[in-house]
């Protein structure tokens, strides 16, 4: 098939649609507006549901009744709109429901900006709404990975009967880059052994995140968390550049990953063994393979467009062994690849310590940079 | 080889489409390629700006502090984006809407009166085609016939009928900076 141009976010909406997304429930925001007026058209156009609710609060439990149908279904929103739809994603979670969300992140926090950021990362990684409960999170880099991971979102949401997030930033919901769009497949809805698709002819079913009697409840946590090993076990995803030789790596995702690529060859165009780890799953961590990368290089620097979130997972698997050190841009700024070619020099020669603070050090320099 | 362009002037200049237009031009002929907008306030009137980068393999940043060319379509643009040129890079001015010289003289910079040529040829919101047609002798990585390639391509059919209109700017484009462009030293 022929590459078409296409913008990240309408790029998302018509894959999701070739995913077979049967509803989609929504209230705009910038910068995701395009996935919403995509499916605004399109949606109708096939007979499938679009339905633009009064609030994200609407939209969220719009989307957690149609899931229990056993529909494929979706919502997507940016940063603030995320926040208010968290009750409902934990009432899903507790469920145990397929269900994606793309996230379109922007500066904050508060009602901030409607710039690109990663500041979103702790929210959905580690829990965001109430209970124990984790969330399958992807971060593609590009708008062709991003496609790609549409049907493997709904995939692995009703494999695992979880919560699959897409955690992009505005500017990949923005840019426009060359794609392939996957086969087109008509709604998806699996007669799953759990749907409440009508009770004709068979007992009822229900569905709930309601366990009254705490040893019930306690049941459906360990089978959410037995689930989560399988999907730790199973789902790690990430991409790798230049790794074999390389003494310095750099860890980023998302936007912050692929600046940091370009970074990588200049400092390799130097002559500096510098490579570049990419996670892709970003909840399962690829805590394994960091560890391992941590066995044979000298230094890590981990970037990211939030004040350091993703490296306390990095800090985590690395348990002390080799120096880290963060560079991070903050409430909506993108870094230049040079930004990060500077920090790469400088700890090319920087004598580093086992015990320092990565983020009060990058304060320091920071406070110096944009006084 | 990797080329960067920021392409930039009022919200309502055609910017992003003539960004768009190399875009697809690069795809077309088997680049990667990424564009970015400005997508702030600036989209309902302000400067607007976008951000094309023509490679051959996997693009990693696509906003670049230091493009290898800079098409300015009015002065504000110009005060912003013409240090920011690579040395040995490329500057097309809009001299219709600037009324200043560049300053640099280690780069290329390609004086073209945009606004007034796409008035003459009777479409005066062909500005940005004359600017696109204006870049292309400054850049390597794309031809005349790549850009009407992707015109005739991707063009929707309902404004196929503005083809030969986009092509004679374009061509004006062409013309002018090779009768205009100052070489860097």
């Amino acid at each position: 098939m022929a590459r078409e141009l296409w913008k990240g976010n309408e790029a998302i909406a018509e894959a999701a649609v070739r995913a077979g997304l049967e509803a989609y429930f929504g209230y705009p925001i910038t910068p995701q507006n395009e996935i919403l007026e995509w499916l605004s058209h399109r949606m109708p156009e096939l007979g499938r549901a679009f339905v633009q609710a009064e609030a994200e609060l609407g939209a969220i439990n719009m989307v957690y009744g149609a899931a229990c149908t056993g529909a494929r279904v979706m919502t997507s929103s940016s940063s603030p709109g995320i926040s208010l739809m968290m009750e409902g994603i934990s009432y899903i979670a507790g469920t145990e429901i397929p269900v994606v969300l793309v996230n379109v992140m922007r500066g904050g926090p508060g009602l901030g900006n409607i710039a690109p950021s990663q500041g979103d990362y702790n929210q959905i990684c580690k829990g965001g709404g109430h209970g124990d409960y984790h969330v399958i999170v992807l971060a593609p880099a590009s708008i062709q990975e991003a496609v790609d991971m549409m049907p493997l979102a709904f995939d692995l949401a009703e494999k695992y009967l979880t919560i699959c997030c897409v955690l992009i930033d505005g500017s990949i919901g923005q840019m426009m880059e060359p794609i392939e769009l996957p086969e087109m497949r008509p709604a998806q809805r699996k007669d799953f052994p759990w749907a409440t698709n009508g009770a004709k002819n068979r007992p009822r079913r229900i569905l709930t995140s309601i366990y009254l009697d705490p040893p019930e409840e306690e049941k459906t946590n360990l089978r959410l968390l037995k689930r989560w090993e399988a999907i730790q076990a199973n789902e790690i995803r990430s991409k790798e550049y230049f790794l074999d030789d390389a003494e310095i790596v750099v860890i980023g995702f998302g936007t912050a990953g692929r600046v940091a690529l370009s970074a990588v060859r200049a400092a390799r165009a130097k002559g500096l063994k510098v490579g570049l780890f990419r996670p892709v799953s970003l909840s399962p961590y690829p805590y394994a393979r960091v560890a391992e990368l941590a066995g044979k290089a000298k230094a890590f620097l981990v970037v990211e467009m939030n004040a350091g979130q993703m490296l306390d997972d990095v800090r985590l698997a690395v348990n002390g062994r080799i120096p880290i050190e963060f560079y991070g841009r903050l409430g909506g700024v993108v870094p230049f690849p040079d930004e990060i070619l500077d920090e790469i020099q400088r700890i090319s020669t920087a004598d580093l310590q086992l015990d320092g603070n990565p983020v009060a050090d990058w304060m320091k320099r920071m406070e110096a940079m944009v006084r | 080889m990797q080329t960067e362009i920021i392409l930039s002037g009022f919200g309502g200049q055609g910017i992003m489409f003539a960004g768009q237009v190399l875009s697809y031009a690069a795809m077309d002929i088997g680049k990667q390629v990424t564009w970015i907008p400005s997508y702030g306030p600036e989209m309902r009137g302000g400067t607007a700006n976008c951000t094309v980068v023509i490679a051959d393999e996997e693009i990693g940043s696509p906003l670049v502090k230091n493009p290898s060319a800079a098409v300015v379509m009015n002065l504000p643009s110009l005060d912003k984006y013409e240090p920011m040129i690579q040395p040995g890079g490329v500057l097309v001015i809009n001299t219709s809407m600037v009324d200043r010289s560049a300053m640099r003289s280690d780069i290329t910079v390609v004086p073209v009166a945009c606004n007034d040529i796409a008035e003459e040829i009777g479409t005066p919101k062909l500005a940005n085609m004359v600017a696109v047609g204006a870049l292309l002798g400054g850049l390597e990585a794309l031809t005349a016939s790549d850009i009407e390639a992707a015109l005739n391509a991707h063009m929707p059919g309902r404004h196929k009928h503005l083809l030969p209109k986009n092509l004679e700017a374009l061509n004006k484009g062409i013309e002018n900076a090779r009768k205009n462009m100052i070489k860097a030293k």
